[in-house]
């Protein structure tokens, strides 16, 4: 078998395009699952019973859900309830929610991590609802979960690679698109698979960088 | 509504989901023992093969491995048919999964124990069996099994080579009704309940071992 360099490197252009759509993807739905993760956190901490089992039902169904169906769920089915999304809307949609259930769960861990004297005292000094949330708990459990998140971040690039599967031309779209182009299947996706494990590498490698950094904020206040 | 035909293609769509996932669960945590003992022993070579195939596996999607091993290994000569290479990717993914728990295992085991093995007689492969691996496994379960609800989550990829598993069987049904969220919803119950049963079944399990040992 002779390995198609030459064609991979005149396709670089869509391999580049796809890995860019699905970094910013991924990024954006990050940031926008772990804001609303930290709402969840509400209901998820909240004193009275009924809504706390609720909201912790409703993120362990949402964590029972695969991708690709809840990918099928937004873009196929939502059009029949009368809410149509193009593809890239139902993209981000979906990675959002499928990503929240994640990140609110996460957080959660974190937050039972902190002792209860901690709250209390700053209750009694006089803070309370989101100004709690902000100022005393995200800041730790941010720090506290941080290599956690990081993992949800690789679990979450390789989840969006379904996402080929609703023409999202994403790395996975651009792979398929080159191999069935050019009929070099083995060139394109073990391309596709390498710039994923960089990808995540990468990923990796920023997460230890900050927990280094946490650790050194850490010893600055304790 | 789902009309009852329809209910039982899911059913068999399901099955198709638990059988795949079935075996390559039974055959991806032994191949992860292996691995992970590769990982952790003396071998220089060794180490860094398994090393490296723990470290690409776990960062590639599991649809794009599926479908590097159907289209592209039959350009180096191996060609599988859709059922074998959905097992042989899911067996080959969750086994470098579970490489990494193993290890975590075996690195955390205490040296001790070992040399007091080996100190009583016992080969180093006795040892291992019969005092380091029921410790281990006992330990490894839960993140173990937490891995077979992720795996089976993953596992729609292998529609793209075209297995009909949940999923796809979903979607082929909404397709010929022109309803999706029956056909839907009924599937992401049927995910609940096997993801719900596979997590009380290690619950039992669990708690058996635990009173094994006390």
């Amino acid at each position: 078998m002779n390995f198609r360099l030459d064609v991979l490197s005149q396709e670089a252009p869509q391999f580049a395009a796809g890995l860019g759509n699905t970094v910013w993807l991924c990024g954006t739905s990050m940031v926008l699952s772990l804001g609303l993760g930290a709402l969840c956190l509400v209901p998820l901490t909240s004193r009275r019973r009924t809504l706390r089992r609720l909201a912790q039902a409703m993120v362990d169904a949402g964590r029972c859900i695969p991708f690709l169906l809840l990918a099928y769920i937004v873009y196929f089915a939502l059009p029949a309830v009368g809410i149509v999304l193009d593809k890239w809307t139902a993209a981000l949609t979906t990675l959002v929610f499928y990503n929240t259930a994640y990140m609110a769960e996460i957080l959660r861990g974190g937050w039972v991590s902190i002792p209860a004297e901690q709250i209390e005292t700053a209750r009694a000094f006089g803070y309370r609802g989101f100004l709690l949330l902000r100022r005393i708990m995200l800041p730790q459990v941010l720090i506290a979960v941080g290599p956690v998140i990081g993992n949800q971040l690789i679990q979450l690039i390789k989840d969006s690679a379904f996402l080929f599967i609703i023409t999202v031309p994403e790395l996975t779209f651009a792979a398929n698109y080159v191999q069935s182009y050019y009929f070099i299947p083995f060139e394109s996706f073990l391309v596709s698979t390498l710039l994923y494990w960089l990808l995540c590498a990468s990923v990796e490698w920023l997460v230890r960088r900050s927990e280094r950094w946490a650790s050194l904020v850490r010893r600055s206040h304790g | 509504m789902l009309s009852p035909a329809a209910l039982v293609d899911l059913l068999t769509g399901a099955g198709t989901t638990i059988a795949i996932c079935a075996v390559a669960i039974a055959a991806g945590m032994p191949l992860g023992l292996l691995i992970a003992a590769g990982r952790t022993g003396k071998n220089p070579i060794l180490r860094f093969l398994c090393g490296l195939y723990a470290s690409f596996v776990r960062a590639v999607p599991l649809v794009t491995f599926v479908m590097l091993i159907y289209f592209g290994l039959p350009a180096l000569g191996v060609a599988f048919d859709p059922l074998p290479a959905a097992v042989f990717a899911l067996g080959l993914n969750t086994a470098a999964f579970n490489s990494e728990i193993w290890r975590a295992g075996i690195a955390d085991f205490s040296r001790g124990q070992l040399e007091a093995a080996r100190a009583f007689g016992m080969t180093p492969r006795m040892a291992f069996w019969r005092v380091m691996f029921p410790q281990i496994w006992r330990k490894s379960l839960p993140p173990l099994v937490n891995e077979m609800t992720l795996l089976i989550k993953a596992s729609p990829a292998i529609a793209v080579i075209g297995v009909v598993d949940l999923t796809r069987k979903a979607r082929q049904i909404a397709e010929s009704t022109y309803e999706p969220l029956p056909a839907f919803f009924a599937a992401v119950v049927i995910y609940g309940i096997v993801l719900l049963a596979l997590v009380a079944a290690a619950r039992l399990l669990e708690r058996r071992l635990a009173t094994r040992v006390a």
